[in-house]
């Protein structure tokens, strides 16, 4: 193995990208605009939930539960009938539809216990269940508002006072924002050593390659540092400016300790990437492969729904994907400045992945250049 | 040549006259104000060293590139109007440079030529007579089941022959048609060219060569160098221009004085007798196999230091195996190779110091300048840094390429770039040459200029030469040569020798009549040797009707072709199946919005029954589990940290008592908002168990009557009533699969063509753009179908998430969906120049659109800026619409036909995209 080889094949495999300008507005728009869409589409907690009211009491306390609900948690409320309710929810235009009965006020009143019915399209569950709980506290305080005027209820003077650390108000494009740079980091960097690699096949400059003194090791180092810094500066350049500058995420952490992981993230997804070239035996088999890992780690690697929630032998098996490692690894470092001490086993798991990943993938190199 | 007679050329009505046409290259002119006419009904052939705007000039003419300046007219119209280009597309043929350029390799050599004919529109009964007839005169009817991909070079110019002449051309355009053929094939094709112009008189032949001796054979000649043309006539009018008895002669004579004044003929000096007995390369018995197929039987030789040892045969007869097995790029099955007397180890680094290989096609560094290139080599093989600028200033000086140095290579003509080649194998001063071909469409002057290098190398610098070729008269020059056939070594000798040995006048007389033995030995139909003169039928002029601007047939001949490649390779299409239901199970059980076992502890500093009360009321509920107590501040705040718990509540001192006493106290709780979603659910499980806990305690004291008076909250979750994940998450799981996967199924088809070459059948053939993009995609929409059944068949069945709604709604909008999809796709691929880029893109445009603005975890409406303007016309939000209400809400058209408008509209808009943004020409 020679330091030389490596530095110039790498400096080989970076000229090769500079010259190839689409995909460079591709990276450069993925680390950019696209973080930033991202970000800023993600509603913050509830945001915006669609609800009717159908209002069959017409009386003070229906219309002051009416007015209630208003920006920035709900649309402002569509007034219907009994008769639209139900076509409105089967075509997806209300998530919720709070049925206030006739006679309402009357029967609270006259203590009788009316009962108010909420509809919940519960095939949207992310809003379904935190949009429950808080029409139910709207509509109790409306209610209990309105009967503190009527008459003195007993009570018990204990208060919870929530506070959220770390992202005081529960804006979700904080997160957001982090974790579509965890994707395009994986992403590009797969695409980057793999796809390159199979071009090189293609072409047939792998087999030049193989003439001259240089061995598949200087080989595949040689494009696991080139491509591994670009995508490493792109995401820092994508923290820095977009996350920290444009969308003022308040980062907390240590910057250097997030490089430090991901430049070890970069070494396990390069290392991937060119496992998939090996496997695949071309481009369009590798773009299907592409896909088939790329989904699964985005999705359950607990960077959209938390880990805690899916099944045990998911969370298991899913700890066996660098970016489980590296998505906690960010939460922690990013938002709860979490230090060296706390991170360490994530740490230690993204090299022992990468390294399995290096090992895998040098061996079936080796095979694949045959 | 069987060329009807016409003394007079040229004739009456030129078939292709271009005046004053310049074309350049970004800085490049591969053109300079070219007047020319060519005569009509003849063989025309186009000669001159490469780069000097050949090709260009052929590809003007084909109307595969589109004209910058001048006027270019062919057939009587003008090529640049898009209209005469369409109405005599059938006419023009056009075989682009490269072996099988514009074939498709998994195809079989019937398929191939049946997709040219389906894409001329002949109808079934016509296909077949044609196609039978073709194969049978080009002798390669029996190899119709054989994929292109595994013929042999010339058998592959034949086919891409067959192809061109299913129409029945006017004017048939040959780019360099026998480059890299062996002779024997050559002479074939030529002789098949002479028979279809024996019974087509009247057709136009337009031809580029690098082979002199061809040329001399044609009717009518045009000199090219450096964009200009340097004279025209027949070739016995060149050779009295400049009374000289060869053409190569007479082209180095017609130069422009400054580029003749370097040429002079190659002279070998004799190899100093004895001068070293030195074995350089030796070879025992060498044998490759792959698989039951023996590319390489038993070869043996020997060769000494100094000496040019060359290596003949047809394509696919074994050279390059061979070649490989002892540059140790191969290992062999049997056999050894030995290099100066060590067996060849492929991990010895040492030997390859001392080899410089060069590969048949180009496989230098096209990112790479010119200059990137050589240095990069020179610190590959370890020369010292400050010897390296020296090094390379002496090869570009050597190779003529200090004009390019800054160029990079894909813009360079191929002897430009083979030059490259041969300095880059050169660059570290190796002792052993291994040459694959380097010479394959290189022009004389620049072969001779190469070959002097050779034999400088060999004769001063004894340097060992083991060089592949199809020229004979670089045989010639060669010290000993090998013949080599269907893996075997037929003979070794010296030149002299092997023409001796067979009494023949020609080293090409000789090696045809090795080869004719060796194939009549084989007893193997010998390919159009015995040709069985089946005359082309004779020629009806009738041709397919013309239609307007959208055919069915041609837009079938694209799908039946992408079909057939999609079925050659399994692996796709299993992948793009099994794996997609393998992600169903993976998303849909993995994806939960259900939010349990969260962690949480408490800061207890009452510590009294009342406090563990609320502490038990948590802890009981099925959300939360409790981890040991907080001690205090500093605890919280590290465990909180370091993610251990997701919820910490602290409990005043003096809680029980102030409580019970009126007192308003504060329980404080302290959510993880690093994962926004999360915490707001914690959020709620907290407030609800803290109201329920206040609620008991009211009850507990007031008695049952404080809390009436009130009313009650009956929720309902609809559509999902046990709220389960599973039936919310699988139907939203079908659409981002249905994007993700044909989108990038598709995505490749159309940048594929463009990178491998054979999109040059789009330019050149009347398949409109609408037709071609459409063609490709059906398929893949087949495809995506059966995808589509897959899915919803595990859904119902394996996930038991029960379809209430219309089955037919549903797999309509499934088919519209998908073709939105593949249209997409289609679209990335016809903006994206490289297929690493239509990946990243593809992967890029869909995945972060699909999984987070349609609507699959946060509704779109709820969705702000520009993810809610994408969300709202992704098609995926629809279709997701569509599936939720199918699958959950018992509907059918008429309640979700809101959701089909936009998807309706995506399609066509996409298509038309994608229509818009794919050239019909090169640029």
């Amino acid at each position: 193995m020679r330091l030389s080889h490596i530095y110039h094949l790498g400096i080989k495999e970076l000229w090769g990208l500079w010259r190839d300008p689409i995909l460079l507005i591709l990276i450069v728009y993925s680390f950019t605009l696209s973080v930033y869409t991202g970000s800023t589409a993600m509603p913050e907690t509830l945001n915006r939930a669609a609800i009717a009211i159908v209002d069959e009491d017409r009386s003070p306390v229906s219309t002051r539960i009416s007015t209630a609900f208003y920006p920035p948690y709900f649309v402002p409320p569509q007034m219907i009938t009994p008769a639209e309710m139900d076509r409105r929810m089967d075509q997806g235009l209300d998530t919720f539809a709070l049925d206030i009965p006739p006679n309402f006020q009357t029967d609270l009143l006259a203590g009788r216990s009316p009962t108010i019915q909420l509809n919940v399209d519960a095939t949207r569950m992310s809003q379904a269940f935190s949009g429950n709980g808080y029409i139910q506290q709207i509509v109790t305080g409306e209610v209990s508002g309105f009967l503190d005027r009527h008459r003195s209820e007993q009570k018990l003077p204990v208060d919870l006072v929530l506070r959220a650390r770390f992202n005081a108000e529960l804006n979700k494009g904080w997160f957001g924002a982090v974790m579509n740079v965890i994707t395009n980091i994986t992403i590009l960097s797969i695409v980057l050593t793999g796809a390159a690699l199979i071009r090189e096949r293609e072409h047939g400059t792998v087999e030049h390659l193989l003439v001259m003194p240089v061995t598949p090791f200087e080989i595949m180092v040689s494009k696991v540092w080139s491509m591994g810094l670009v995508v490493l500066l792109a995401s820092a350049v994508s923290l820095i400016v977009v996350v920290k500058g444009a969308l003022a995420v308040p980062v907390q952490g240590s910057f250097a300790l997030f490089l430090l992981a991901t430049a070890l993230q970069l070494f396990a997804t390069t290392s991937m990437g060119i496992l998939l070239a090996t496997i695949a035996g071309s481009m369009p088999q590798f773009g299907l492969l592409l896909m088939l890992v790329l989904l699964p780690l985005q999705a359950l690697s607990g960077g959209m729904t938390p880990r805690e929630s899916m099944p045990e032998i998911i969370q298991n098996i899913m700890l066996a994907a660098p970016n489980t490692h590296f998505v906690i690894l960010a939460q922690a470092v990013l938002f709860r400045d979490a230090g060296l001490d706390v991170v360490w086993p994530q740490l230690l798991a993204l090299l022992l992945i990468g390294a399995i990943l290096f090992a895998f993938a040098m061996r079936r190199f080796r095979v694949f250049l045959k | 040549m069987a060329a009807p007679d016409r003394a007079g050329l040229p004739p009456a009505e030129p078939v292709v006259r271009l005046s004053a046409v310049t074309l350049s290259y970004g800085k490049t002119k591969a053109l300079d104000d070219v007047t020319l006419d060519i005569p009509s009904g003849c063989m025309a052939g186009l000669i001159g060293p490469d780069g000097v705007g050949k090709s260009s000039l052929l590809s003007l003419v084909a109307g595969a590139r589109a004209v910058q300046a001048g006027r270019v007219e062919v057939l009587g119209g003008d090529i640049a109007d898009a209209g005469h280009r369409r109405r005599t597309c059938p006419r023009i043929a056009y075989m682009p440079q490269g072996l099988g350029k514009n074939l498709y390799p998994t195809l079989s050599v019937f398929e191939n030529v049946d997709f040219f004919g389906r894409l001329f529109g002949h109808d079934r009964e016509e296909r077949e007579r044609r196609i039978a007839s073709l194969l049978e005169s080009t002798g390669l009817a029996p190899f119709a089941e054989r994929p292109a991909g595994k013929l042999s070079g010339g058998m592959k110019q034949k086919l891409g022959l067959c192809c061109a002449l299913i129409h029945d051309p006017d004017l048939l355009i040959l780019d360099e048609p026998t480059t890299g053929v062996d002779p024997l094939s050559r002479r074939q094709f030529w002789e098949l060219i002479d028979d279809i112009r024996s019974e087509r008189p009247g057709m136009s032949v337009i031809v580029a060569t690098a082979y002199m001796e061809e040329a001399a054979r044609f009717d009518w000649l045009v000199a090219m160098d450096a964009g200009r043309v340097l004279a025209t006539g027949t070739p016995d009018q060149l050779l009295e221009k400049t009374g000289v008895d060869t053409l190569d002669a007479a082209f180095i004579a017609l130069l422009p004085e400054e580029i003749r004044g370097e040429h002079h003929d190659v002279v070998i000096p004799p190899r100093p007798e004895g001068a070293s007995d030195d074995i350089a390369i030796e070879a025992n018995n060498l044998t490759m196999r792959f698989g039951d197929f023996v590319a390489v039987d038993n070869v043996s030789f020997r060769i000494g230091r100094g000496e040019i040892f060359g290596f003949l045969g047809s394509n696919g007869c074994g050279k390059t195996t061979t070649m490989k097995m002892l540059t140790g790029l191969l290992a062999a099955s049997e056999g050894k190779a030995k290099l100066f007397g060590r067996e060849v180890d492929p991990r010895d680094m040492d030997v390859r110091h001392r080899v410089g290989y060069m590969s048949q096609a180009f496989s230098l560094y096209t990112e790479l300048t010119v200059l990137q290139n050589l240095e990069l080599h020179a610190k590959l093989f370890g020369m010292a840094a400050d010897s390296i600028p020296k090094r390379i200033e002496e090869l570009a000086k050597r190779f003529d390429l200090s004009d390019v140095m800054e160029a990079l290579p894909d813009a360079l003509p191929l002897g430009v770039r083979q030059r490259l080649s041969l300095a880059v194998a050169l660059i570290h001063s190796p002792d052993i040459l291994i040459l694959d071909e380097p010479t394959s469409g290189v022009d004389p002057v620049a072969r001779d200029s190469f070959w002097q290098i050779l034999v400088d190398l060999s004769r001063n610098d004894q340097v060992t030469i083991f060089i592949s070729t199809h020229f004979m008269n670089e045989a010639m020059r060669c010290d000993r040569m090998s013949l080599m056939h269907a893996g075997k070594v037929l003979v070794s000798d010296t030149p002299a020798g092997i023409m001796k040995s067979r009494s023949a006048s020609t080293l090409e007389e000789a090696f045809i009549a090795y080869l004719e033995e060796a194939i009549a030995g084989a007893k193997q139909p010998a390919p159009a040797v015995v040709r069985a003169k089946a005359p082309l039928e004779p020629v009806e002029t009738k041709r397919p009707p013309k239609s307007g601007f959208f055919d069915v047939g041609r837009m079938f001949s694209y799908t039946r072709r992408e079909a057939l490649e999609l079925v050659r390779d399994p692996i796709r299409a299993t992948l793009a199946t099994i794996g997609t239901v393998i992600l169903m199970f993976v998303i849909g059980y993995g994806i939960n919005m259900d939010v349990e076992d969260l962690t949480f502890a408490v800061l207890d500093r009452d510590q009294t029954t009342t406090s563990r009360d609320y502490i038990l009321e948590i802890a009981g509920s099925r959300y939360f589990i409790e981890k040991d107590p907080i001690t205090d501040y500093a605890d919280l705040d590290r465990r909180m940290r370091n993610g251990e718990l997701s919820l910490a509540i602290e409990i005043p001192p003096g809680f029980a008592r102030d409580a019970a006493r009126g007192d308003t106290v504060e329980i404080a709780a302290w959510i993880d908002g690093a994962m926004a979603s999360r915490a707001e659910t914690v959020k709620g499980y907290v407030q609800g168990l803290h109201a329920h806990w206040l609620t008991g305690k009211i009850r507990e004291r007031y008695g049952a009557a404080a809390t009436t008076g009130s009313f009650k909250i009956e929720t309902r979750f609809r559509y999902n009533p046990d709220v389960k994940s599973i039936v919310a998450m699988v139907p939203a799981v079908i659409p981002l699969l249905l994007m993700l996967i044909p989108a990038m199924l598709s995505a490749l088809s159309v940048v594929r063509e463009k990178e491998l070459g054979s999109i040059v059948n789009l330019y050149v053939s009347p398949v409109t753009r609408l037709e071609f993009l459409i063609g490709k995609q059906i398929p893949y929409i087949a495809l995506a179908m059966l995808n589509f059944v897959l899915l919803t068949a595990f859904a119902i069945f394996v996930f038991r998430v029960p379809f209430t709604g219309s089955l037919l709604a549903w797999t309509v909008a499934g088919l519209i969906y998908v073709s939105a999809a593949t249209a997409m796709g289609l679209v990335i691929s016809t903006f994206m120049s490289s297929q690493i880029a239509a990946i990243f893109g593809t992967a890029i445009l869909t995945l972060i659109p699909a999984i987070q603005y349609s609507g699959m975890i946060d509704p779109v409406s709820s969705l702000e800026g520009a993810g809610a303007f994408i969300g709202q016309i992704y098609p995926t939000t629809h279709f997701m619409t569509i599936a939720r209400g199918t699958f959950s809400k018992a509907l059918g058209f008429g309640d979700l036909g809101g959701a089909f408008v936009p998807m309706l509209i995506a399609v066509p808009v996409l298509l038309a995209v994608g229509t818009l943004s794919l050239k019909k020409q090169a640029r």
